[in-house]
């Protein structure tokens, strides 16, 4: 039989048929006449032909079963069966495609992020190579590095083939549309070639260009080149302006280039450092290295670690209690997103699987509902194995279906979550830049949809395979196979309440520390705040004089804006993603080589500050405002300083300096602990001084007002335009914005969202599970009920039995998911806040809620045992 | 037939039928074998047609709708090409199974 044939056979199904009873009729026919022929009655003959030939149908069935073209066809049939089936029962169909979607498209939309985030390397070549380094201080272990002391760690080591430094840079662009502010970062010569990028046009750096008064040249990166420069092929060699200063274009980067601890940066310029030899406590550089081949990690922390060791002898002044840290760049740009996304990923696939215990569960029921069909089916001649496959394309169209629909919706959940992501976050997360159903996700999506195919469609197939076909074909046969239904069907509403309550429990859990998080004493009242940060050009206010005169000016005038109470400065304010701007001090009267672990935060801050924060006066006074470069050097200090280096010890009136070069300062203020870096990061001992005597040109202006606070950032905008429409203008928030969009609430925020919302489907998938097996129960059970009833029974009994059973099941899945959960929350000890994972509160609050919400899905087919009517369920059987 | 045939004996029976007879329809090689072994061999009729098509499925043999002497539509089948080497395969290893089947028996 050609190929063609048997293709066209998948469509011609009913001419193979008909050929296949006419060949077998003129077969019983011409043994019929041969049978007259030899002297038999017609009758007799007809019957004698019949009964030699066997059963036609099922003849009839097992020649087409020979035909493998038409087990296609077969397959065919059974598909459009299969709609049929689930056409005409749209509740169930609703239900099953419906749970399948939502778990089908939480899964892949998480993992869409964790593709994007932990799976597609970085656009680097070998990037496993390719660590950050960071100099470790008593405060912790990633601080910046300093000019000398990289190129001391670049000369000594012998683990990397190639080791560069970078840092940020604000940039302000002349535009049409006046100054505006541009992310640049200057690098050190060999940068892009240790990440083994080369420019889509131009050159790259050269060696020698990133030295002192090295020539201005800048590389751009490609969207900027698009969407500032139009493309234009003629601009590498021509000349722009940045920051004022005249730069030579050199180069073009890469499409997708990205270096996400520079965020979205524009412009790449040379790093130019001066060698000045008292500049080893400058920390201002950040370090990437490749390792040579073959090099581990451990051998190379060892060996920078022993650099390190070396220029802390040599250099005790500055580099006393320095050390080194060595981390995989991966690590250092997504290390903390990666157990958030493994979280999200773990409730997701949570959610699929009860999903699929859930569909499992409805065809299962639904089978028990077709024994008979099967039975008939398999009496006429249908194999076992054809009776299979009925079940398993069911489950595959559904499957299929909500696989469609899924991903469909899981496209729509990727760019969503996307866009809730704060703008000034995205920007420090270009790996987002690929986030999108691609190849990865696709696949998958084609593994996560194969697994609930398996999964729905395994437990109606073991059952079949159980049970004995021909079980089926007994009017109201009360066979094995209930009681094994009933028992399955019971596990798996325990799975799913355990599930669930897993879910609900992280869900709490992650609320609650949540709630911790932006309930955190962070030792100032952020109400009615709003912050604004400015960048003045160096040119014009490079002299201290005039960067007070400044700060001085924008206070004034900002003071008299309508409805503001007090305006401070500061060169940096609390509630910031990493604590930076430490420095090391020593401590008059202490020996020198004490200071080895003095390090605290800096901040200058103007004299109206703290009471413009509202921060607590421990003891002691704040700053004048007329404390300025005159006057003798103050410090004010937070109580977290004076526990670290003073305990037990009278701090005011003692005197510190920086290092030898600098004035020695009193203390003349001891604060409250502000919380300057991350919210759920630990106190860290500070040191305030004032701005008018450490003045700068970019400082934080905050202005404290009567009214709500978001009022006020426009005309704080206007205000410093008109005084200098040079002056770049880099955020201006309102302080509960900044701890609302911290990176730290962020994260807490969308996890603890995101699980809540697994959770609340889960609990409404184990209350639908629930629910079916106890109305399958009493569906089964109505005989029995109504002879309960009939022999005088009350309704309150039978609550009871129907409940009881109910109960038995929530006991057992509750109890197991509270020994889960405690497990699952030590997993995700690391993402709670203020909260342990044994959370008494939590745990019983979820279980209590479970309970109620359980036996509220039990009530209902309780409620239609208890009104059965005795006589009517008697007379049914 | 035996209900206790060997396996593959009913494919080598409508091979070697349609090597002798030609073209033949099911009910003619349900006679041809009846006639031919002396009434010792009785094809079941029904598992002759499944076993039929699967052998025209690997293309051993093809069919065609012609009319019977008794102006009757039948389906008749012949050997093709790859049917004829089938069934010298098919002799030679039933001619082994024989004899080894019958050395067995002797030696006991």
């Amino acid at each position: 039989m050609s190929l063609l044939r048997r293709i066209s056979n998948l469509w011609l199904r009913s001419c193979v048929d008909r050929e296949i009873d006419e060949e077998l009729r003129s077969h019983i026919e011409m043994r019929t006449e041969d049978n007259i022929a030899s002297g038999m009655l017609p009758e007799q003959a007809r019957r004698d032909a019949v009964l030699r030939f066997g059963n036609p149908v099922a003849t009839k069935e097992s020649v087409v079963g020979a035909d493998a073209a038409l087990m296609l066809e077969g397959m065919w049939r059974d598909l459009r069966y299969a709609l049929r089936q689930l056409w005409k029962n749209p509740g169930f169909s609703l239900t099953a495609i419906v749970v399948l979607v939502l778990g089908i498209a939480a899964s892949v939309a998480i993992f869409a992020f964790v593709d994007a985030v932990l799976i597609k390397p970085l656009p680097y070549q070998n990037p496993k190579q390719i660590v950050g380094l960071f100099e470790s201080t008593p405060l912790g272990q990633r601080f910046h590095l300093s000019y000398l002391d990289y190129l001391d760690w670049k000369r000594q080591n012998h683990v990397f083939s190639a080791m560069e430094a970078y840092d940020i840079q604000a940039i302000s662009l002349r535009t049409p549309a006046g100054t505006e502010f541009a992310f640049g970062a200057t690098v050190t010569a060999g940068f892009f070639r240790a990440l083994g990028v080369t420019p889509a046009l131009g050159r790259d750096f050269r060696a020698g260009e990133d030295v002192a008064n090295g020539p201005r040249v800048v590389m751009l990166s490609y969207g900027t080149w698009q969407n500032r420069y139009g493309g234009r092929a003629d601009l590498v060699g021509q000349t722009i302006s940045l920051s004022g200063s005249p730069y030579e274009v050199v180069g073009v980067l890469p499409q997708g280039f990205h270096f996400a601890p520079v965020g979205t940066t524009e412009f790449w310029t040379p790093v130019q450092i001066s060698l000045d030899p008292n500049g080893r406590g400058e920390h201002g550089l950040l370090g990437i290295a490749r390792l040579k081949d073959g090099v581990t990690l451990q051998q190379a922390a060892g060996d920078v670690s022993a650099i390190a060791a070396r220029l802390e002898k040599q250099y005790p002044d500055s580099n006393g209690g320095r050390g080194a840290t060595v981390i995989p760049l991966t690590e250092q740009i997504i290390g903390n997103l990666r157990p958030i996304l493994l979280l999200l990923l773990s409730g997701a696939l949570l959610l699929l699987l009860t999903a699929c215990v859930n569909v499992s569960g409805l065809l299962l029921v639904r089978s028990e509902g077709r024994r008979h069909e099967m039975a008939v089916r398999g009496a006429l001649g249908a194999s076992r194995a054809r009776l299979m496959q009925q079940f398993v394309i069911e489950g595959c169209v559904l499957v299929g279906i909500a696989g469609l629909l899924g991903v469909g919706l899981a496209s729509g959940v990727v760019r969503v979550l996307r866009l809730l992501i704060p703008t000034n976050m995205l920007a420090e997360m270009p790996y987002l830049d690929g986030l999108g159903l691609n190849l990865h996700v696709f696949l998958f999506a084609g593994a996560v949809v194969l697994l609930a195919a398996v999964l729905s469609s395994m437990l109606p197939l073991l059952r079949l395979s159980l049970t004995d076909l021909r079980d089926g074909l007994m009017e109201g046969g009360r066979g094995g196979a209930k009681a094994v239904w009933r028992h399955l069907g019971s596990n798996l509403v325990v799975v799913e309440l355990c599930v669930a309550m897993v879910l609900l429990v992280g869900a709490g859990l992650l609320g609650k520390s949540f709630y911790r998080l932006l309930h955190v004493d962070i030792g100032m009242q952020p109400e009615r705040l709003a912050t604004m940060r400015v960048r003045a050009p160096y040119a014009s206010y490079g002299k201290n004089e005039q960067q007070v005169a400044l700060a001085r000016r924008v206070t004034d005038e900002v003071s008299r804006l309508p409805g503001v109470e007090s305006v401070a400065v500061a060169h940096q304010i609390p509630v910031s993603n990493v604590a930076g701007g430490n420095t090391s001090f020593l401590v008059i009267g202490r020996p020198e080589n004490s200071s080895a672990n003095n390090e605290a935060n800096s901040r200058n801050v103007s004299a109206e500050y703290f009471k413009t924060i509202q921060a607590r006066l421990v003891k002691g006074r704040y700053f004048t405002e007329d404390e300025d470069a005159t006057k003798p050097r103050v410090a004010i200090v937070n109580e977290e300083f004076v526990r670290r280096f003073f305990p037990g010890e009278e701090v005011l009136g003692r005197q510190m300096r920086y290092d030898m070069s600098t004035p020695v300062m009193e203390i003349v203020g001891i604060v409250g602990d502000l919380r300057e870096g991350p919210l759920d990061g630990e106190a860290t001992p500070a040191i305030y001084t004032p701005f008018n005597q450490e003045p700068d040109t970019t400082f934080y202006v905050m202005a404290r007002t009567a009214q709500a606070p978001q009022g006020l950032l426009k005309p704080m905008e206007a205000t410093v335009k008109r005084i200098d429409p040079n002056i770049l203008q880099l955020t201006a928030e309102t302080m509960e914005d900044r701890i609302g969009s911290s990176q730290s609430s962020y994260l807490h925020r969308s996890s603890a969202w995101l699980v809540g919302g697994f959770a609340l489907t889960a609990l409404l998938l184990g209350m639908v599970g629930l629910y079916g097996v106890i109305a399958y129960s009493v569906s089964q059970r109505t005989k029995e009920i109504g002879v309960r009833m009939a022999l005088g029974a009350q309704r309150s009994s039978v609550y009871g039995l129907i409940l009881h059973e109910a109960g038995k099941l929530m006991t057992a899945g509750i109890g197991a998911g509270l020994v889960c959960s405690i497990g699952a929350a030590t997993l995700m000890r690391k993402l709670l806040f203020g909260t342990a994972p044994w959370d008494v509160m939590t745990l019983a609050g979820v279980a209590a809620g479970l309970a109620v919400a359980a036996m509220l899905a039990s009530y209902l087919p309780a409620r239609r045992a208890a009104s059965i009517d005795p006589v009517e369920a008697l007379r049914a059987e | 037939m035996a209900k206790n045939d060997l396996q593959g004996t009913l494919d080598l029976l409508v091979l070697k039928t349609l090597a002798q007879m030609g073209e033949l329809h099911g009910y003619g090689i349900v006679l041809h074998i009846q006639r031919a072994s002396d009434e010792l061999l009785r094809v079941e009729e029904g598992s002759l047609y499944p076993a039929l098509h699967r052998m025209e499925q690997s293309g051993w043999i093809a069919s065609t709708w012609a009319l019977t002497e008794t102006n009757r539509r039948a389906k008749y089948y012949k050997l093709t090409a790859v049917g004829k080497k089938q069934l010298q395969e098919a002799e030679k290893s039933f001619e082994h199974l024989v004899k080894g089947v019958r050395a067995v028996l002797r030696h006991a």
